[in-house]
């Protein structure tokens, strides 16, 4: 896709954004990669160069920086064309506005995939501008001049202008077409482990994220809110809560009681002292126990069809063997280390808002609601996000912080504690699966149904729920008859995206069913695997280099088994090999090998992060996570209850990246869908018991 | 009323309520928002900071417990991130979100100033506390066996990059301790 590239500096000014001499080009960033309908309508301009006369280069894009290193590896690719001394790039996430198109925000782990071009086509725009005005000054012929890190060289007489010197002249010289890309045999930046740009503000307690933001004479908030989901006060006392010290107001807001006071520990004693009678609403008689049989009910019953090939009942009726099994797993939080909170000062005509967010449009939208303004008016400023994983990408508490600065006429931060975060989520949705399936004669799979009941990963939807069924309805395996069926359950527990989504569960289940599938064949779940993968060589080749970096196959010591996994999502392909032990009635997971190939690598270091943070992250919902539903209250409150993988737990991690010359796949959420199933695999390995439910339950297994 | 306490080195008073925590004294009172709130609780260690030497969380520890003794934050461990621990951190490109690492740096420095050359058991310990979702634990592994060859080594690239005096003699009071 081509960039469209300008100099226009009206739209870049009307965001806001210091924009001081020097050479600005402007650039068009789709939000999704391949995104073709949006790129023939981007008439505006949505990112921005600037070459400061300074020599300082400024990179703003409407990203947002989580940990997954967005801000290093964009900075990358801008360097590697416009010739830059990278470690002086900044970047800065202007305002939300329009000109970045409906939603702008971070998901999907969509950051590289649709930067890869057009960023590296203003790069090469900008540095083309600055030899032209070099060439200009000495005279000569653009060819006898050679860029340098920021630094243009006259080939025949050995001078040199720094690109600060040159931006001015730069600046006023016409945009060039898209030029052409570098080769990648020419790289020198891209594809080499360079150091994050973050770490240093990240080390010395200098990193702002959204809970550190502080404004003159702003107040400090926090919200009461029913345990049980869609209540609302009935009658609220605040009479002992306006007596703690600091406590200066109590306001009720849509979701519940707001605490405002001078400081954030105020506003919890205060909130402590709130004597609120809730009315529960319906919801007050919802249970796990409820919603698992209005699940297993569902799946009983045929559902809507998410992918059908060829005649799976009939082929499941003639199979030479078959097996039914049920598998499940629970809802999640979303757990980041950075509780929610949002900073907000609504004025008469404007709204300012501060977010740790992955969704800068909808928090717009939000704030726009609430105050009744002009979308126009509000401004989102991005900060650093302490872990994101799809909770940030939700607007709520930019509404709850809006609606308080909106009622008392200040600026004021709202902070959720830990407790908040764990009741008040919007869950990673429960799942249940009733699955069926058949082998030939030979022991080869040739039929597999699936039936799914999931709540939509958005709220009810008539339909089949997209998010629901990935990883379910689009298995790559070669089988000739598959059917899976979708059933939307009305569970009325707020679900929401959760790191990497539908296939945080569905790669489970179905990689799972796959080993019984080859069990039940006598097969090896590597052999089953390589045949059924034969139309997908990358998964194929991913699978193939984990196996031989594990020694599949090879002898482990006693008490130790392994188990794989393969999977292709957000346009990548991750293999893993998990190995296991048994020690005091838990599962030890010591080793996983994970091959991944998603594409061109911007930054190895990088992607080995991301995998091990993935493997991480997946394992701790395998082993440890579950939101449990009585009294239509959420059971558990925080990480005592609610626990996560800690140091001691963490296995080694040993990334092997498939070498790859197509353009980048998404790599935040590669691995996160294929450790439960490698942990899984493996404990049946060792124990010959199947794991149908996450978290693993132990006991179910001695 | 007013306690006082030294804060990073120097002599620091805060007028609020005895049972405030040192956390919400530190990010709300006095501005240094380098100590995070991750649960208030003392389940995460996001608020770890150093007590007279020692690692705590100081959301839970009220300001009348910290009246009369010292406080390092992450702001204090040193002047220009030159604190073996952070170079280690620096090397190893540990962060990723960021948000625990203040807390994880903290509980390092302490378990090094007690224990110059930890075992990945004294490490698993040590480090029981901190919770990050990151999953950095095996860089922060690394980058702690790597701070402790550092502070073997003692050439010029070590004095150089010290940290500032006032650090230094917290850390010798907290050597003395061990």
């Amino acid at each position: 896709m081509s960039a469209t590239l300008s100099v226009d500096r009206r739209e870049f000014l009307k965001l806001g954004v210091a924009g001081t001499g020097g050479l600005l080009l402007g650039f068009y960033l789709p939000t999704r990669a391949g995104d073709a309908q949006a790129a023939a309508a981007a008439v505006k301009l949505n990112a921005w160069v600037h070459v400061g006369t300074d020599d300082v280069v400024t990179l703003f894009i409407h990203k947002a920086e989580m940990g997954q290193g967005t801000v290093t590896s964009l900075s990358m690719l801008l360097a590697e064309e416009l010739e830059c001394d990278w470690t002086k790039i900044r970047t800065e996430f202007p305002g939300v506005d329009r000109a970045f198109g409906p939603s702008q925000g971070v998901f999907g782990s969509q950051s590289i995939r649709s930067s890869w071009t057009p960023l590296r086509q203003a790069g090469a725009a900008a540095r083309q501008m600055l030899i032209q005005a070099a060439a200009a000054k000495w005279g000569v012929d653009p060819s006898a001049c050679r860029p340098e890190r920021s630094v243009v060289v006259n080939t025949t007489t050995n001078a040199r202008l720094t690109y600060g010197a040159l931006a001015e002249a730069a600046g006023q010289l016409p945009v060039p077409a898209p030029p052409a890309l570098k080769d990648p045999s020419r790289f020198t930046l891209i594809g080499t482990s360079a150091k994050r740009l973050d770490t240093p503000s990240k080390i010395d307690g200098t990193a702002a994220f959204g809970i550190d933001v502080r404004l003159p004479a702003m107040l400090h908030a926090v919200v009461s809110r029913c345990p049980v989901f869609g209540g609302k006060p009935a009658t609220v006392n605040d009479t002992k809560a306006k007596l703690v010290p600091g406590v200066k107001r109590v306001v009720t807001i849509s979701s519940g009681v707001a605490v405002v006071a001078e400081n954030t520990w105020a506003a919890m004693e205060g909130r402590r002292a709130l004597d609120i009678q809730w009315d529960e609403g319906p919801n007050a008689s919802l249970s796990s126990a409820s919603l698992t049989k209005l699940f297993a009910d569902l799946a009983a019953q045929p559902g809507a069809e998410a992918r059908r090939v060829g005649d799976a009942p009939a082929a499941l009726a003639s199979a030479a063997k078959k097996i039914e099994a049920v598998f499940e797993v629970p809802f999640l939080a979303h757990a980041p280390m950075e509780p929610l909170n949002c900073t907000a000062d609504v004025k008469a005509d404007s709204c300012d808002v501060w977010a740790s967010t992955q969704g800068q449009s909808a928090a717009r939208q939000v704030a726009a609601r609430v105050t009744g303004l002009d979308p126009e008016k509000v401004n989102v400023h991005t900060l650093y996000m302490g872990g994101g994983f799809g909770r940030r990408t939700a607007s709520d508490y930019i509404g709850e912080a809006v609606e308080i600065s909106k009622a008392i006429g200040a600026p004021v931060k709202l902070t959720w504690s830990r407790i908040d975060d764990t009741q008040h989520d919007m869950y990673r949705p429960a799942s249940y699966v009733r699955f069926a399936g058949g082998v030939d004669a030979d022991g080869w799979p040739v039929a597999w149904t699936a039936r799914i009941a999931c709540p939509a990963f958005t709220g009810p939807r008539p339909g089949v729920d997209r998010a629901a069924v990935e990883g379910a309805a689009d298995i790559a395996y070669g089988i000739p008859n598959i059917l899976v069926e979708y059933h939307n359950p009305d569970a009325r527990i707020p679900t929401h995206y959760w790191r990497s989504v539908g296939y945080s569960q569905n790669t489970f289940f179905t990689e799972c069913f796959l080993d019984e599938l080859a069990a039940l064949g006598g097969k090896d779940p590597l052999e089953v695997r390589k045949r059924l993968l034969a139309g997908q060589p990358r998964m194929a080749a991913a699978l193939a280099l984990a196996a031989e970096k594990a020694g599949w196959g090879t002898a482990l010591p006693a008490g130790r088994a392994r188990g794989l996994s393969v999977v292709n999502n957000i346009g990548s392909f991750t293999a893993q090999v998990a190995e296991v032990s048994m020690a005091n009635g838990a599962v030890r997971v010591h080793r996983v090998v994970c091959a991944v190939d998603c594409g061109y690598v911007v930054n190895p270091a990088i992607v080995r992060q991301q995998i091990t943070s993935g493997v991480i992250y997946g394992l701790s919902a395998a082993l440890k996570g579950a939101i449990t539903i009585n009294r239509g209250r959420v059971q558990e409150a925080s990480f005592s209850d609610y626990d996560v993988i800690r140091m001691a737990e963490a296995p080694v991690v040993d990334v092997h990246i498939v070498p790859s010359t197509n353009p980048p796949g998404g790599i935040g959420e590669a691995s996160v869908p294929g450790i439960a199933p490698a942990v899984a695999n493996a404990v049946f390995a060792l124990t010959g018991k199947r794991v149908r439910r996450l978290p693993i339950q132990t006991e179910t297994l001695s | 009323m007013a306690f006082e306490f030294t804060l990073n080195g120097k002599r620091q008073t805060a007028d609020v309520p005895g049972e405030m925590p040192l956390l919400w004294v530190l990010r709300d009172t006095l501005g240094l928002t380098g100590t995070k709130f991750g649960c208030g609780l003392a389940e995460c260690g996001a608020c770890t900071v150093h007590l007279d030497g020692r690692a705590v969380k100081s959301c839970s520890v009220s300001i009348a417990n910290a009246a009369g003794k010292r406080v390092t934050t992450i702001e204090g461990l040193s002047a220009d991130r030159s604190h073996p621990v952070q170079r280690a951190w620096m090397e190893e490109d540990v962060p990723q979100c960021g948000y625990c690492q203040s807390g994880q740096i903290m509980a390092a420095a302490a378990l090094l100033a007690r224990t110059p050359h930890p075992t990945d058991a004294d490490i698993d310990q040590a480090m029981r506390g901190n919770i990050c979702r990151c999953g950095t634990y095996d860089a922060i592994r690394r980058a702690i066996h790597r701070a402790a060859s550092d502070e073997r080594g003692s050439g010029p690239d070590r004095r150089k990059a010290g940290p500032d005096p006032v650090v230094r003699s917290e850390l010798g009071v907290v050597e003395q301790q061990s």
